[in-house]
């Protein structure tokens, strides 16, 4: 276990102590102060890695968690997850310290909640992007999603809330299904699950049947978690989550999940065909999408919501093109394509940092205001100087305008699609100058909502009376993490060489290491009048016409189809599926428990008379049995004697009667053969049944005297028949057989093994501890069952009382 | 689960403490005698429910204020954290290890990690037990 595991888990343990800090402290102090030393530390922690992965080398630090399955807790630590790294926990602590004041203390009822969810997610989200192991991985995955899912119906007293809350989990879920799938196939080809690993067996991989369908599958695990066209649906109604949520998963990490799995990747499928074409087009698709829907919304943060798909499509659609670099190893075509990987990594960060404090921002107007809807919010300019002063940097830097981060990696995109237009190969041909001509158009859309964003909210009139309450700025502790965001992206402007030579070039070469001969990462403010510039001006030039005219074009999304839409498809399949299921499952499960036996045995015995006839060799050798006494024999007698009871009986009691005397006779078979230990178990656990019997039965009515004779019923008959005497070949088969190595040493050893006599108790204790362990917890869940059953029943009637 | 029953009520103070002596007997001596945990765990619930069921729950409730539910948890909560202790040395989880204590009265006794853990168990299981019957029994209004 080294420090850096415990580092990644700290969030995971944190968490449990959470709940306490709020019951104890929160009339006094926020619970969130008591949580934003977590990430805080964690980021100072990471902070000291930077100079250990600076020419692009991997520490690796290694515990074994299932060694008798080969998993092992492998953490890898290279430029490019250490860069999510510090985003988690730098956008962690930022978010954390804005919730204190987004949250009040006062109004939220399950504050404790929130913080315990946002560090699961926190821990999550550092594990997907620190493991090695691809399981592991894929467990951390799973993990953020139902993080998400919690955190975004974290006020499920709302209908919106709980929708777009399950919306998220099937979407992200399932696309992580996918992926395990995929994992799977890749495992299968390479015989690793470790990441590195397999990008190293790359050229043996290739060539495999199942190269195509796994990456197939990675993808629509990655697209689903990134909001990808045609999975984006479930980002915008992730935002009825509370806004430092919105912020803090769905736009600075974890919806980058997806983005990190394709750049992880790029080396092991980069330079194929099909995976340029895929993580390309796919990428522009939803560029293009997301920024022409963004600009029809009205409500503040749905129309984040599409950006941040758009966002996240343009970074997709750089590591498509970036992924050529992989086909060309070395060369000018090399140093171009690994630019564009670079760009991809520039704008992730950027967009990490004015996507955040756009939310904030956002959240501060929905705050002070009380509404979010564009239409009721202008003039704000006067009342929150501040905010607007985020708003404008950080918008700016979204639109790609100077001198603002995001001005220097859109540049770089647009070179990126220009230079991928040029290239012939891969069946570009003609097809090519798309490319540059959708980056274009979209980056105009992009244009057109920034401005709107900015303008319709902070200038013009305002409007009071639209308005419930009286607006003010917001106090100094929630401007903190907006400004200090909007500072950063201004910093990166003006020094983008810092950031590129300590954090970004690390990562690019973590990806692809023959970077490391170019100059990729030397970023240039101005690098004289380029096609990329003269997009940018074209941009400026035609996005501020359309946003000038909006009134006059903004009709044109009457003309597309109300109905025929994903949200539409997603609502229809799901009512169906419900439907159509409901329909299945109710034809077989009836709610009689007789029936579910018959399903149960007729199972067995079909399953085990296949399993027997297959197998061919059943013999039933007889001769190391015991010898049947007459004890035995009276025994026998007497438990056929007191289950015949059972069946034909009119009295309950009798019925209960009869069948504890089933069972101690049992008993009385255990204590003639020797074993002690089932005999006391039997007992006692008899003696407790038959209480739990008669207490369950007091609720029952009576069974009604029946007039005519119980009636023979022969299918049921057949099966107890089959049953019984299946069982009985299957217990002599398994007494003789000796296909697998005989445990048997284990038991003779285990004074010296396991520090034990007593053969049964070692067995539960310590060989077979796992096991118990989870036996016992599924009893004290059954507990809870029964438990929540009867109360949920009872406070029905209460309230039907009432 | 009222009565008014004389010999139930006279026969249980005596008979609890043979049950519960037993029972405490069953659990110490598992690892080497017939017994264990979750037999001990059994025996208990059992002497626990007779209580129960001679001076009724409100009696019974007020000289024993445990939920059991909480009992219970606490029992899966030390055998998993029983587990942890091999981890923190570096070996597979729920690793037991073996401690030759000598306590005074008794001499030399071996303590292990395996107790803690059957502890649990029992734990466990009285808690399930004892509260699933009470759960029933207290649904009859």
């Amino acid at each position: 276990m080294s420090i850096f595991h415990a580092m990644i888990l700290a969030p995971l343990i944190y968490a449990l102590f959470v709940p306490f800090f709020y019951r104890s402290f929160n009339r006094r102090l926020h619970t969130g102060w008591f949580v934003i030393a977590v990430p805080l530390i964690l980021f100072i922690y990471l902070l000291q890695y930077i100079p250990k992965v600076l020419k692009g080398n991997t520490l690796y630090e290694t515990v074994s968690w299932i060694p008798s399955l080969g998993i092992d807790f492998t953490v890898a630590i290279d430029g490019f997850s250490l860069l999510f790294g510090l985003l988690i926990t730098g956008m962690g602590a930022l978010v954390v310290l804005y919730s204190i004041y987004y949250l009040s203390k006062e109004k939220e009822e399950a504050l404790h909640n929130f913080y315990v969810y946002l560090l699961l997610f926190m821990g999550a989200m550092l594990g997907v992007v620190f493991s090695d192991h691809l399981l592991v991985l894929y467990v951390f995955w799973e993990l953020t999603s139902i993080a998400s899912f919690l955190l975004i119906a974290y006020w499920y007293e709302r209908k919106a809330s709980r929708k777009g809350a399950l919306k998220a989990l099937l979407i992200t879920v399932t696309g992580g299904f996918f992926m395990l799938a995929g994992i799977i196939l890749l495992a299968m080809m390479g015989d690793s699950y470790s990441i590195r690993e397999l990008i190293a067996q790359k050229s043996v991989l290739m060539t495999h049947p199942y190269f195509i369908p796994s990456m197939v599958l990675l993808l629509i695990g990655a697209f689903t978690k990134s909001a990808q066209f045609p999975f984006s649906i479930w980002l915008p109604d992730a935002m009825e989550a509370p806004t430092p949520v919105s912020a803090y998963l769905h736009s600075a990490t974890m919806v980058k999940a997806g983005i990190y799995l394709v750049a992880r990747f790029s080396p092991l499928f980069g330079g194929t065909g099909l995976w340029f074409w895929l993580v390309s087009v796919v990428g522009l698709i939803t560029l293009l999408y997301g920024s022409w829907t963004a600009i029809k919304q009205t409500d503040l943060k749905a129309l984040l919501a599409y950006s941040t798909v758009s966002q996240l499509g343009l970074v997709m659609s750089l590591l498509g093109v970036g992924s050529l670099a992989f086909y060309y190893e070395e060369g000018p075509l090399f140093t171009i394509f690994a630019t564009a990987l670079f760009a991809a990594i520039f704008h992730l960060f950027n967009h990490s940092v004015f996507k955040g404090s756009l939310f904030m921002v956002v959240g501060i107007i929905d705050l002070g205001t009380g509404t979010r809807d564009i239409r009721r919010i202008s003039g704000l300019l006067q009342l929150m100087p501040v905010t607007f002063t985020v708003a404008v940097i950080s918008g700016f830097s979204m639109a790609g305008l100077p001198p603002f981060g995001g001005f220097l990696s859109k540049e770089m995109f647009f070179q990126s699609m220009v230079d991928v237009s040029d290239l012939q190969e891969f069946g570009l041909g003609q097809w090519g100058v798309l490319f540059p001509v959708f980056a274009w158009i979209a980056s105009v859309f992009t244009f057109v909502y920034s401005m709107i964003l900015i303008f319709k909210t902070f200038t013009g009139k305002f409007q009071p009376q639209k308005l419930n309450r009286p607006v003010h700025e917001m106090p100094f502790g929630m401007l903190v993490s907006p400004v200090l965001l909007a500072f950063l992206v201004i910093a990166v402007f003006f020094f983008p060489n810092i950031l590129s030579k300590w954090i970004l070039q690390p990562s690019l070469y973590s990806i692809i290491p023959a970077a490391k001969q170019t100059r990729i990462g030397d970023i240039q403010i101005w690098h004289g009048l380029t096609p990329a510039f003269l997009m940018t001006v074209g941009v400026i030039l035609v996005g501020f016409t359309l946003y000038k005219m909006l009134d006059k074009w903004l009709r044109i999304y009457r003309v597309f189809p109300q109905k025929l839409t994903l949200n539409g498809l997603y609502d229809w399949s799901l009512s169906t599926y419900e439907a159509q299921s409901r329909k299945i499952t109710n034809r077989y499960m009836t709610g009689s428990l007789r029936h579910y036996l018959l399903y149960i045995l007729s199972f067995l015995i079909l399953t085990v008379t296949i399993a027997l006839i297959r197998n061919g060799r059943v013999q039933l050798a007889m001769e190391n049995f015991h010898a049947i006494g007459v004890l035995d024999v009276v025994i026998f007698i007497g438990i056929v004697l007191a289950a015949l009871t059972i069946l034909i009986t009119n009295n309950r009691i009798t019925a209960i009667l009869a069948l504890s005397v089933v069972g101690y006779l049992v008993v009385m078979l255990f204590v003639i053969f020797r074993a002690p230990d089932l005999a006391l178990t039997q007992m006692v656990v008899e003696t407790v049944t038959t209480v739990l019997f008669l207490l369950c039965f007091y609720h029952l009515p009576k069974l009604g005297k029946r007039m005519e004779p119980l009636k023979f019923k022969w299918t049921n008959g057949i099966i107890a028949v089959l049953t019984g005497f299946l069982v009985t070949i299957f217990t002599i088969l398994a007494y003789n057989h000796k296909r697998f190595m005989p445990i048997t040493s284990f038991f003779e050893n285990s004074y010296e093994l396991a520090g034990g006599k007593n053969i049964v108790n070692t067995i539960l204790v310590d060989f077979r501890g796992f096991d118990t362990m989870l036996e016992i917890s599924v009893l004290v869940i059954a507990g809870l069952g029964v438990y929540s059953l009867i109360r949920l029943k009872l406070r029905e009637r209460d309230t039907d009382e009432v | 689960m009222k009565s008014n029953d004389v010999i139930l009520h006279t026969l249980t103070k005596v008979a609890i403490f043979v049950i519960f002596t037993f029972a405490i007997d069953l659990f110490l001596s598992g690892h080497h005698e017939p017994g264990g945990g979750f037999i001990g765990g059994l025996a208990i619930a059992s002497g626990i429910v007779l209580f129960y069921l001679s001076f009724g729950s409100e009696r019974v409730s007020k000289n024993l204020p445990l939920n059991f539910i909480k009992v219970a948890a606490s029992g899966v909560a030390i055998a998993v954290l029983t587990g942890m202790i091999g981890l923190l040395s570096g070996d597979p989880f729920l690793t037991h290890r073996i401690y030759e204590v000598d306590l005074l009265i008794f001499g030399p006794t071996e303590i292990t990690t395996a107790l803690l853990f059957d502890t649990g168990v029992a734990l466990a299981v009285v808690g399930t037990a004892v509260h699933i019957i009470l759960t029933i029994s207290e649904d009859r209004e």
